[in-house]
């Protein structure tokens, strides 16, 4: 006697806390393996490319701290070269290190979220209960910078919106000091765990033709050993004066991807030590007043600054015609702003290119043949985001 | 090829007639074609061992409706090997269906979904073409010029239908946007007379 089977559908989110946000998964199951996967996307969905042809350069900016909201500053950077591109106007050195420092603790913010919930997927829980703690310091050296702990809103064409407050270097230097401890803390937890290696080698292995095919990036294409780090292929502000090293990985499956992970955290505290013991103090925005909003003590006193103040923050300031790419190397991936001025104060036209949504896409060949239980693994290795997956 | 002129030379030798307009800017190559060549044009820069554009950054569309040829048609271009970027564009008019690159690149799945959603721009041979990033049930293309920002709809949840339900925009104070254009700069014919002075010097 034959017994006809069928394929069992199973909806997987938008709600399920292993769905890193609101992901709607359609998944065909053929008993226990993944036979088809067919993410939905789209649940966060604000509009902010279409916000951002409505408003001024500069109130453009907190939008893009809403995308990918665990490391805000990295998206801001790609907004702010773009728009200095066009513009065609230096950046202070002081304000290039601090951005650089500030994206780098980005990164680690980003990471130490991406592995501790990734542990969290395949059933370790401690990891993140270490892990967030280090977030919660990081980011209020972000409150202390900018004023909020998330949205912070603090790059502008130009440089940065205020110097740093008196005593933060001195803390995120001792941060550098402590941090190291932590990560080895965390590797010791998972890299030689039995678990958490059974879950992960040779999970969602992505070879190095696929990783290009499928416009990967970030580690995505760094865990399948291909050397690519816009920080050091494409350099922006003063990544060229530091030193670092790009780990790449091997086998290209989830826990080559972890492992470089836990490695780049190593690099950024390398850099952020750099830039603290290189920075000088100096000008934190670039003096042209078209551009930059004068000082509180200016506008007092000139009746020239009260007129630029004023313009600035109604008009804003005018960006020439012109269309342009840029892309920076953010926690995740390739985070690009192509971007069409018209000579008006508005952007014609601003695509934001994320790296989660090129990765999401992928989720199809990735699990195909894969055990049911292997979808949080990978949907966690992917680092996805949905607030920039969305837009 | 390392050499970014080098690049533009060998690529407009090697397609020809195919290339209506090239340009360097920002380190960057633009290239702007007709839409019947997208597939050979994109085969040949992927290919080519001199370009080697193994990835697809992404495709976008801008709007311009003005224009006959409303469209214009976008795709961002990488070589990793030569650490180089290239911009590839066209236009099309609104009722256009244009070639899809899921053949060449599995990638553009859905970035041309992203498309579609956002423009109402159809590909032919895509092989899922659906909305994306819009709800279910959505009409419109929400990135089109005349689409307004607070869109047509608002959803809420109906008590007395028990299920949410979708209604025309009310709004308690219509969009304001302000011209802020500076009034200081004079009227038009002052405006030309001075920028004609300023080429005289």
């Amino acid at each position: 006697m034959t017994k006809k089977i069928k394929n069992l559908n199973l909806n997987f989110g938008p709600q399920h806390p292993a769905a890193h946000g609101v992901l709607r998964l359609i998944l065909e199951l053929d008993g226990e393996v993944v036979e088809k996967a067919d993410p939905h996307i789209g649940l966060l969905h604000r509009g902010t490319e279409k916000l951002i042809e409505n408003k001024t350069y500069m109130q453009a900016v907190p939008y893009f701290d809403r995308l990918d909201y665990v490391a805000p500053m990295n998206q801001e950077h790609a907004f702010a070269l773009a728009v200095e591109k066009i513009l065609d106007i230096d950046v202070p050195i002081r304000a290039q290190f601090i951005r650089v420092m500030f994206c780098e603790i980005g990164r680690i913010l980003s990471h130490i979220l991406n592995v501790t919930t990734q542990a969290l997927d395949v059933g370790a829980l401690t990891p993140s209960l270490w892990g967030f703690e280090e977030r919660e310091t990081l980011m209020t050296f972000y409150e202390r910078a900018s004023g909020s702990r998330l949205h912070a809103n603090y790059f502008r064409a130009g440089g940065v919106h205020q110097d740093l407050p008196a005593g933060l270097e001195a803390d995120i230097a001792k941060f550098c000091e402590t941090f190291p401890k932590i990560i080895n803390d965390l590797e010791n937890l998972l890299t030689d765990n039995r678990i958490f290696k059974q879950r992960n080698v040779d999970i969602g292995v992505v070879t190095k033709e696929d990783a290009l095919d499928y416009s990967f990036s970030g580690v995505m294409i760094r865990g399948s050993g291909v050397p690519w780090d816009l920080r050091k292929s494409q350099p922006y502000d003063c990544y060229d004066q530091l030193e670092f090293k790009i780990p790449v990985g091997k086998n290209g499956d989830c826990y080559d991807r972890y492992l470089c992970r836990i490695e780049e955290m190593k690099e950024s505290i390398k850099i952020i030590k750099q830039c603290l013991s290189k920075m000088e103090k100096g000008p934190i925005k670039t003096f042209d007043g078209k551009i930059t909003p004068p000082s509180k003590k200016d506008i007092k006193q000139s009746m020239e600054a009260l007129i630029h103040h004023f313009k600035l923050f109604t008009e804003g300031y005018r960006v020439p015609k012109d269309e342009i790419y840029t892309a920076v190397e953010a926690p995740k991936g390739e985070f690009g702003v192509y971007l069409i001025s018209d000579g008006s104060s508005k952007p014609y036209k601003c695509k934001i290119r994320a790296p989660g949504f090129s990765h999401l896409q992928s989720m199809d060949y990735l699990i195909k043949g894969h055990m049911l239980a292997d979808v949080p693994a990978v949907l966690g290795s992917l680092d996805i985001v949905f607030g920039e997956v969305d837009r | 090829m390392n050499n970014l002129i080098d690049l533009e030379k060998k690529i407009n030798s090697e397609l020809g007639t195919k290339i209506n307009s090239s340009e360097i800017k920002h380190n960057q190559i633009y290239l702007g074609i007709d839409s019947e060549d997208l597939i050979d044009v994109v085969l040949f820069v992927k290919t080519n061992k001199d370009t080697k554009f193994r990835q697809l950054i992404d495709i976008t569309v801008v709007d311009y409706p003005e224009r006959s040829k409303r469209f214009k048609i976008v795709y961002l271009f990488l070589s990793h090997e030569f650490n180089q970027r290239m911009i590839l564009s066209y236009d099309i008019s609104e009722n256009e269906v244009i070639s899809s690159l899921t053949s060449i690149f599995p990638s553009a799945n859905w970035m041309e979904r992203e498309v579609f959603d956002m423009y109402g721009v159809s590909f032919k041979d895509h092989p899922d073409l659906r909305r994306i990033l819009t709800d279910y049930g959505f009409e419109g293309h929400p990135l089109r010029k005349d689409f307004p920002l607070t869109g047509h709809t608002e959803v809420r949840y109906s008590e007395d239908q028990k299920k949410v339900v979708n209604e025309p925009v009310k709004l308690e104070q219509n969009y304001r946007n302000f011209d802020y254009e500076s009034p200081w700069e004079g009227t038009k014919y002052i405006k030309e007379l001075t920028d004609s002075n300023d080429k005289k010097n």
